[in-house]
């Protein structure tokens, strides 16, 4: 797309404006960019020279209206006029009077009898559901352009780098294909809280099982009140062992599904002189048993890891049980040992996080949403990299600049420009952000999801049917985009 | 001859040191590429993921991830596919959606290239206040206008028609399509049109000969991207359609049961995302070509 579009732009100059600078044709490729809807990169290069031309062409047409058919027909007969008039009552007629026609009905009540004034709009800011959605639509404006512009910009630079940026690019520019809609079903998918299930919690799941590995027995507990700590603390036998002694160390609440492959029945461990020996097991059969007691029916815990503090709390010795539970510290010198299963036998596997729960809803959706828009933002700013005079960076890496000041000194300024559209067009985007929310917060959870462009439907169409408040979240939406337009017809103009 | 027996002597030198260094560049390089060949992996995973999904039955679905058909293949099955085809409502709904999207791509840009050849090239009285109109227009967002409209259809009959669909997408794809139309237009030399219309073609011919050639890179990436656009569309489908439905909305109708119908949720939105897909990569190329190939020959 972007060679597409930059090929544009360099016919363009090569058939008019065959002395400009590329960096002025790459401009003219960029200011058809920001667009009313959602945009595609690709789209619609207009001769880089038609910018600079309007100006000549106007003023040509004040001196001389030969711009209409050579001078060979009337003004007035102008052949397509009626034909042209009746177009443009197409959009005329269907966006110019609803337009009035909503700023009206906003001042209206739900019925449409009673003129309200702007109780509509007091509404939207004092209740819970629609300051929710206002409250998240401006978090959308703070964090998706940013991000969204910032990746476009790493992944621009770097692309320049590879002999393969073609491929990469296309499969970051992909999902612009998509719909938002399905782009939040795949997600949906993506994020579901299961481990096994969902894909990005099994992928946290990897890399959080490795920094963490999962212990054997993340549900034990102490089965007897000798044994005292917690999960995460580890359990401690209450009383200390001389050598020459045996700790017993029954848990309990390890379903039978938990026990380790491998265990056998547990063993009472024979004392050792000089030693410690030991059994950690199951304190636990069908029917009871008596707790403590390590009794036939009842498993070794093997693979546990035990660990021997002294009287000041030192770990001395570390060790791990045998099939039947037991285990032995031998040649000790005399002293009071304290006998402790480490946490790490506890340690739970990962579970998974919430992210379509009430509170991480809206950071998954904006994922999703950066997932799409990200390959547009790479395409628009490697088009304006490649635009960059290469004499202007050779200039600053022959005086002796790293590559990080000419990224950050020569590359990023020289690239305001289309930084600056790409970061206002995804703010204009993001304001309306409507279809990827209905598709990736399950429905108990859209309120907590909810935006404006989202209540708006949700208020008038969803149900509740209300048209006024309805068109008043409209007006309000509609103000909330006017100033980025105007921003940006003044950058526009500015260009021109 | 010293000269000589020096370079033989340094050139074998010479050239360890370059591939020592293009070695050394390339091992400098690595991280990079695994970096990049890792970014553009995961950008494609999750459309893989939904794919794969697509091709899991729901009580597998259930109970573990996609990426277990990956060392079991066996899993895998079409049926969601084939049951999709001859037991739901999804098929109509492409349908319906095609008809939608052919004419919500082909309407706006046949009435905004006339337009935009009249912005451009002719002159007629309020031309300028009418185009400041439609540049005015763009600023709109298409909910200030879903209410008005939906009361207008309503009395019109033309609600939870195609036809009504058509016309929506059509007057919002009007401005956009016209303000870049003309201005591609404008970009045409103004030579083009003067020796035509000296050798004596009309008004007419011209349009069709000499702006609607040149302007086909523009136009085409104008259908490709409405195309798109019309495509992917939720919020005027949901709020227009009812039993006209697109396949967005027949998938949305579907998706307030997440986890009951993922069978069918799976394949849908996978097809559904598959048609757009594919236009685009095709018409990428076509599209490159025609802007690359330059037109004024």
């Amino acid at each position: 797309m972007a060679r597409a579009g930059l090929g544009a732009g360099a016919r363009g100059r090569g058939r008019a404006a065959r002395g400009r600078d590329e960096r002025r044709s790459g401009q003219g490729r960029r200011e058809a960019g920001p667009g009313r809807r959602h945009e595609f990169p690709g789209a619609p290069a207009p001769p880089s020279r038609s910018s600079r031309h309007r100006g000549r062409l106007a003023r040509e047409r004040r001196n001389e209206p030969a711009v209409r058919p050579g001078g060979l027909v009337d003004r007035r007969r102008a052949p397509h006029r009626g034909v042209h008039a009746f177009f443009q009552c197409i959009p005329s007629r269907t966006v110019v009077y609803p337009t009035i026609y909503t700023a009206w009905r906003s001042l209206y009540d739900r019925s449409g009898d009673n003129f309200i004034w702007f109780d509509n709009y007091k509404t939207i800011f004092t209740t819970d559901i629609l300051v929710t959605a206002v409250k998240n639509n401006a978090l959308w404006v703070a964090v998706v352009p940013a991000f969204v512009t910032a990746i476009g910009l790493i992944f621009g630079v770097l692309t320049e780098k590879i002999s393969w940026s073609v491929a990469f690019k296309t499969a970051v520019f992909m999902p612009m294909a998509i719909s938002l809609f399905a782009a939040g079903v795949i997600w949906r998918i993506m994020d579901q809280k299961e481990p096994e299930r969902g894909t990005v919690n099994a992928m946290i799941g990897v890399v959080s099982d490795w920094v963490n590995p999962p212990g054997p027995l993340p549900s034990a507990f102490s089965a007897s009140p000798t044994l005292t700590g917690s999960d995460s603390q580890g359990f401690t036998l209450r009383r200390p062992v001389a050598p020459g002694g045996t700790a017993l160390m029954p848990l309990t609440g390890i379903p039978p599904e938990d026990v380790p492959a491998g265990a056998e029945q547990a063993v009472q461990p024979e004392p050792q002189s000089g030693g410690i020996t030991g059994v950690v097991w199951r304190d636990f059969k069908p029917g009871g048993g008596t707790i403590g007691k390590v009794e036939p029916q009842e498993l070794g815990l093997p693979g546990v890891t035990v660990e021997l503090l002294d009287s000041g709390g030192a770990q001395v010795r570390s060790t791990t049980t045998d099939p039947d539970g037991t285990f032995a510290f031998e040649k000790l010198a005399p002293g009071a040992y304290r006998a402790k299963i480490g946490a790490q036998t506890f340690q739970a596997p990962f579970e998974g996080i919430a992210w379509l729960g009430p509170s991480l809803i809206t950071p998954a959706a904006m994922i999703a949403y950066i997932w799409v828009w990200a390959g547009f933002a790479m395409v628009v700013i490697a088009a304006g990299l490649a635009a960059i005079p290469r004499d202007t960076l050779e200039a600053a890496r022959t005086d002796g600049a790293t590559e990080w000041q000419v990224f950050r000194r020569v590359t990023v300024p020289l690239l305001a420009p289309v930084l600056s559209v790409v970061f206002i067009t995804m703010l204009i985007n993001v304001l309306k952000v409507f279809d990827i929310i209905l598709s990736v917060a399950p429905g108990s959870v859209q309120d907590d999801a909810n935006v404006i462009a989202l209540a708006m439907w949700r208020t008038s169409f969803g149900g509740v049917n209300d048209f006024g408040l309805g068109s008043a979240i409209a007006v309000f939406l509609f103000l909330l985009v006017i100033p980025i337009l105007l921003l940006n017809v003044r950058r526009f103009r500015r260009e021109v | 001859m010293a000269v000589a027996a020096e370079e033989l002597r340094e050139r074998p030198v010479v050239v360890e040191e370059t591939v020592a260094r293009r070695i050394g560049r390339a091992a400098t390089r690595l991280p990079l590429h695994l970096m990049l060949l890792f970014i553009g992996l995961l950008w494609l995973l999750p459309t893989f993921a939904l794919f794969m999904t697509s091709l899991m039955t729901p009580e597998d679905y259930n109970s573990f991830g996609w990426w277990k058909l990956l060392s079991k293949p066996s899993l895998a099955t079409w049926d969601n596919y084939s049951s999709l085809w001859h037991d739901s409502d999804i098929p109509h709904a492409l349908w319906v959606t095609l008809l939608i999207t052919i004419g919500g791509t082909i309407l706006p840009i046949l009435i905004a290239s006339l337009a935009g050849y009249a912005f451009a090239w002719l002159d007629f009285p309020g031309r300028d206040w009418l185009f400041i109109l439609v540049i005015a227009l763009l600023v709109v967002p298409l909910q200030m206008a879903l209410i008005p409209v939906f009361k207008i259809y309503n009395t019109l009959g033309l609600f939870d028609t195609i036809l009504g669909l058509v016309l929506y997408h059509t007057a919002f794809a009007l401005p956009f399509a016209i303000f870049l139309l003309r201005n591609f237009f404008l970009g045409i030399p103004k030579d083009v049109f003067e020796s035509a219309r000296i050798d004596g073609a009309s008004e007419a011919r011209i349009f069709l000969r000499l702006v609607l050639p040149l302007g086909l890179p523009a136009i085409a990436s104008l259908a490709i991207f409405q195309f798109l656009w019309v495509w992917n569309d939720l919020l005027v489908a949901l709020t227009f359609g009812r039993e006209t439905q697109p396949i967005t909305v027949a998938i949305f109708s579907n998706v307030r049961q997440f986890g009951n119908n993922i069978e069918l949720i799976a394949p849908a939105s996978f097809i559904s995302l598959a048609i757009p897909l594919a236009v685009f990569l095709a018409f990428q190329r076509y599209f490159t070509q025609g802007l690359l190939a330059g037109s004024v020959k």
